[in-house]
């Protein structure tokens, strides 16, 4: 007697109903942002999407081991946010790490060096792929077990307070991440201390391999959360650069004058799988090629046109961020292994790893 | 000269210390106003204010995570998880991000903090609220780890471990916090990575921490009227380990023993009777000897809780009976 089981479309998620993008609010041409800072987030799109595509290309090659988790389609999240924060502004960041670690200023050779674990990685190879970190820069660590880095934005924040400055600090984080409890400490405390922290949810749609929406209490993971917090519910288009800017310059401005913390949930969409180990099969395909046809360079790209900037100029600068990937790869690649000494260095602040006399 | 409590000195060392550097701040539940629910914190809102004690919602990685980011960015912290069994709620913070954030980032950020938490039995609490877990903080590399006995000891270890670049995890022993001791006027610090020598001793040695301490103590008198001398070092401090005091005593007096709060498996003894037996085995007369708490986890019952810790008793019969044979237990 056959018991064979019937996959329907409750647990075979590729088969559901696709949850297509929201249409583009073409309106934002008409915001408040200087032209400027629209070509500087041109090119940040560009930078962080090289950077993704390259390092997708050199797992293939087998120089980058382990594993990588990419933002390739999420990028208008990092880059809205990076134009709108002050350089001695504090950023937190998840192991999917690499996009707001440039957004920030991080060196894209020494960055991609990391990922290839050389001497000459920004971690001198000692933290990899998933921990980019770039204190100098305000970059203040990607952390790989999500949730207790919006702690420690709190934490950040907290001691901007206390040393008197206006520094804001802000934590990117996942959809996934809202299920767990770190993420309801943290935004409990921000409020009742009323603190400078911005915490922004990319919601992709998906935590790692399951849709988000099947284990979630509430539609919008973070912004139907942010009532139970006395916040306000923010959700914007994360594939939108100048709709993130938007949103991001309001929070930080908040932050600064002393209103306290934001929630803010972008939407997105990532093209690739989790990680490297994933094809991302349990997505519609037609779900997959409507947010194709949604990717936020395109989007950005007719923006610019469509408000006099010359294809020329973005066509030029396409090219320099293609030169720079070039060289960041150079780079990474002309590194040595790390040297042996190095292992054992860095554990305590004496530089060491003694724990004995 | 004053005489203090445990408990006193907890606030006296910390008092000491946020005297000496304004930038020093609290954090933790009930610490403010109510003074600690083991009144360890008595007397600090009122002298430091309210920016820099701070009461925290029951949220122990939003305290630990706050700890961690304040000292990432140039604000020491002293954060309070109330019993140390709910470091287990937060162990993410401390294992994975405090200890291993310097490393993993080639040294680019300091953790200038101290967890302090109430650790250890013999207050009948029952399994959740009783435990000795200084070992699942020794076991983490990146972490320095400090359990004092006595009042002194708590203020200048105290000093010594907000004043350490490293996170340290700063466990206060409930049972001691009545123990009254006289202090030294003036400033009081300490240094981590050091043993004291509680007693001297000629025949046997035997390492304690925290509240296995007075208790190694009360067994060595008795000992010496059987006509055994015995050694009793208080280590003090598990990360780092002044393992030369350890193997000092031991090529004094040809046997080790350890008294362990901790359940049984992998306690800090195990560490210590491994060094002496790759370094001090030369110097062995007989057997390493841990006494430890059996592999259960603690009762409620005074009866119970009294058989399963460490006692006077059994410290001093498992001595004299291993010295008796000769070596064995």
């Amino acid at each position: 007697m056959s018991t064979e089981t019937h996959i329907d479309d409750r647990y075979d998620y590729a088969l559901r109903e696709p949850r297509l993008p929201p249409p583009i609010d073409h309106s934002l041409a008409e915001a408040s942002i200087d032209l400027e800072v629209r070509i500087g987030m041109y090119r940040t799109l560009h930078e962080l999407r090289g950077f993704g595509k390259r390092a997708h290309d050199l797992f293939l090659q087998n120089l980058v081991k382990g594993t990588t988790h990419l933002s390739l389609g999420q990028e208008a999240v990092a880059t809205g946010f990076g134009a709108a924060m002050q350089p001695h502004d504090y950023t937190f960041a998840t192991y999917r790490g690499h996009a707001h670690s440039l957004a920030r200023g991080m060196d894209p050779g020494a960055a991609m060096a990391e990922l290839l674990g050389r001497e000459n990685g920004i971690l001198g190879g000692k933290g990899g792929s998933m921990h980019l970190t770039d204190a100098s820069k305000g970059m203040m660590g990607s952390y790989a077990i999500i949730g207790a880095h919006l702690c420690t934005a709190n934490g950040a924040a907290w001691s901007a307070l206390m040393r008197g400055t206006d520094q804001v600090s802000v934590a990117f984080f996942g959809d996934g991440t809202t299920n767990i409890g770190a993420f309801h400490e943290a935004l409990n405390m921000a409020k009742v201390w009323n603190l400078p922290t911005i915490f922004v949810c990319e919601n992709n749609l998906y935590m790692e391999y399951t849709p988000i929406d099947v284990v979630t209490a509430v539609d919008h993971p973070a912004a139907g959360r942010a009532a139970a917090y006395g916040l306000d519910e923010i959700l914007i288009d994360g594939n939108d650069p100048d709709a993130v800017h938007l949103a991001a310059r309001d929070a930080v401005e908040r932050a600064r004058s002393g209103g306290g913390p934001s929630l803010i949930e972008a939407i997105t969409y990532r093209s690739g799988g989790h990680s490297r180990a994933d094809p991302g099969k349990y997505r519609p395909p037609e779900e997959v090629g409507a947010w194709a046809e949604r990717d936020p360079i395109p989007l950005y790209h007719a923006r610019l046109l469509s408000l006099g900037v010359e294809e020329e100029r973005l066509e030029s600068i396409q090219d320099e961020v293609a030169q720079a990937i070039d060289v960041a790869t150079e780079f990474a690649k002309a590194g040595a292994e790390p040297d042996e000494g190095s292992l054992m260095t860095e554990v305590y602040a004496d530089g060491g790893s003694r724990w004995r006399n | 000269m004053a005489e203090l409590t445990y408990r006193e000195a907890v606030a006296y060392g910390i008092a000491q210390e946020m005297r000496r550097d304004p930038s020093l701040v609290m954090l933790g539940e009930d610490i403010a106003a109510a003074g600690g629910v083991f009144k360890t914190t008595v007397g600090l809102l009122d002298e430091f204010g309210p920016e820099r004690v701070r009461d925290t919602p029951i949220s122990e990685q939003a305290i630990l995570g706050a700890a961690m980011g304040a000292a990432m960015t140039g604000v020491p912290v002293i954060a309070e998880i109330m019993f140390s069994d709910f470091l287990a709620v937060c162990w993410d913070i401390v294992a994975n991000e405090i200890a291993k954030s310097r490393y993993m980032t080639n040294g680019q950020v300091s953790f200038p903090l101290v967890i302090r938490t109430a650790n250890g039995g013999g207050v009948r609490f029952g399994a959740q609220h009783s435990q000795s877990v200084e070992n699942w903080a020794m076991m983490i590399p990146g972490l320095k780890v400090v359990a004092p006995s006595i009042p002194q000891d708590v203020v200048g270890l105290m000093a010594a471990s907000i004043r350490d670049p490293d996170p340290v995890v700063f466990f206060e022993h409930k049972a001691l916090m009545g123990a009254k001791a006289e202090i030294p006027d003036g400033e009081i610090v300490d240094e981590l990575g050091t043993a004291r020598v509680a007693r001297e001793g000629t025949d046997v040695t035997i390492a304690a921490l925290a509240s296995m301490v007075p208790r190694t103590l009360e067994a060595a008198e008795r000992l010496q009227l059987d006509g055994i001398s015995t050694e009793v070092i208080d280590v003090r401090t598990l990360v780092p380990l002044d393992t030369r005091t350890l193997l000092a005593s031991v090529e004094k007096t040809g046997r080790f023993f350890t008294v362990e709060e901790n359940p049984r498996l992998c306690g800090w003894g195990a560490e210590l009777v491994s060094i002496v037996a790759e370094e001090g085995f030369w110097n062995l007369d007989g057997p390493s000897i841990r006494i430890t708490t059996p592999h259960i986890p603690l009762p409620a019952a005074a009866s119970l809780e009294d058989l399963a810790l460490p006692s006077v008793d059994r410290i001093y019969e498992t001595v004299c009976k291993s010295v008796e044979s000769g070596g064995g237990a």
